[in-house]
């Protein structure tokens, strides 16, 4: 066994885990930090494939503002996440049945696959061709405008879903 | 080198943890964060592909930033709905908010 497959190996084994974690720990802000783990070691499995833009924006865009969302608003809803109740639902071993299932359809599906793999190739220089890809015409900047309007219609749909109702209404 | 097929069961793993948490959770907040763990597998899917299949093109690592993109928006409009359901309803609780239920 290589070098690089023990740390994929390691790295497989913190995401799992800890991944296991943020869906079954009792307290939210628990899980909350066990999801911010979990983000940094997949960015740290994007390292090992050689995605390092990908691993970067992994770290600014999950760990930094998708996960520090969430754990914002589990404390905005403190009084309820502090409830002595179930955190989880009382069919609770079906839906882990349903889990398995899937992993096991999957997993068998995707090792099975001969996949034809392409000739192994440097790959250092990736952050360069991303930007020319993305504000070329003939590529990808018509997705890029319309992500980029699409995070707009979510700014603004999220900031007038949680504004507070107005007196007037 | 690491074989394809080791990304893919991690990501197949993930994606079935990610797919308990949705149901088992009472949490709507709960649900939201293994929410975000499914979307992570399917990116590492995507990632592990573009590096396996064709590293020579950029298509692979741009269609798992627009998932990016579209994640962000999900978290934030989600949340938004979370809160404004917490502020009417005083619960995030998903089996108390039924009202739509047939």
């Amino acid at each position: 066994m290589s070098a690089q497959q023990i740390v994929f190996l390691v790295t497989a084994g913190v995401t799992v885990i800890s991944a296991a974690l943020v869906v079954t720990v009792r307290n939210l802000i628990h899980a909350g930090l066990w999801l911010v783990m979990t983000l940094a070691a997949v960015a740290a499995i994007y390292v090992q494939l050689e995605a390092d833009f990908l691993a970067v924006v992994q770290v600014i865009l999950y760990i930094g503002a998708i996960a520090i969302l969430i754990i914002f608003s589990v404390m905005l809803t403190r009084r309820v996440m502090a409830d002595t109740g179930p955190q989880r639902i009382p069919q609770w071993p079906l839906a882990a049945v349903v889990a398995l299932v899937v992993f096991g359809g999957l997993a068998y599906l995707l090792v099975q696959v001969p996949w034809p793999l392409a000739p192994d190739v440097d790959v250092s220089d990736t952050v360069l061709a991303l930007g020319e890809a993305f504000v070329d015409p003939d590529r990808f900047v018509i997705p890029f405008e319309v992500a980029t309007i699409l995070l707009l219609v979510a700014l603004v749909g999220s900031i007038s879903l949680a504004l507070p109702e107005r007196e007037s209404d | 080198m690491v074989p394809l097929s080791w990304y893919l069961v991690l990501a197949a793993l993930l994606f079935s943890i990610g797919i308990y948490g949705v149901l088992a959770r009472a949490n709507a907040i709960g649900i939201l964060m293994a929410l975000e763990l499914m979307l992570n597998a399917v990116i590492l899917n995507l990632v592990a592909f573009w590096r396996y299949r064709g590293p020579t093109q950029v298509s692979g690592q741009m269609f798992a930033i627009i998932v990016f993109a579209v994640a962000a928006a999900e978290a934030a409009v989600g949340l938004a709905l979370i809160i404004s359901i917490y502020r009417r309803r005083g619960t995030v609780v998903a089996e108390e908010v039924s009202l739509l239920k047939w």
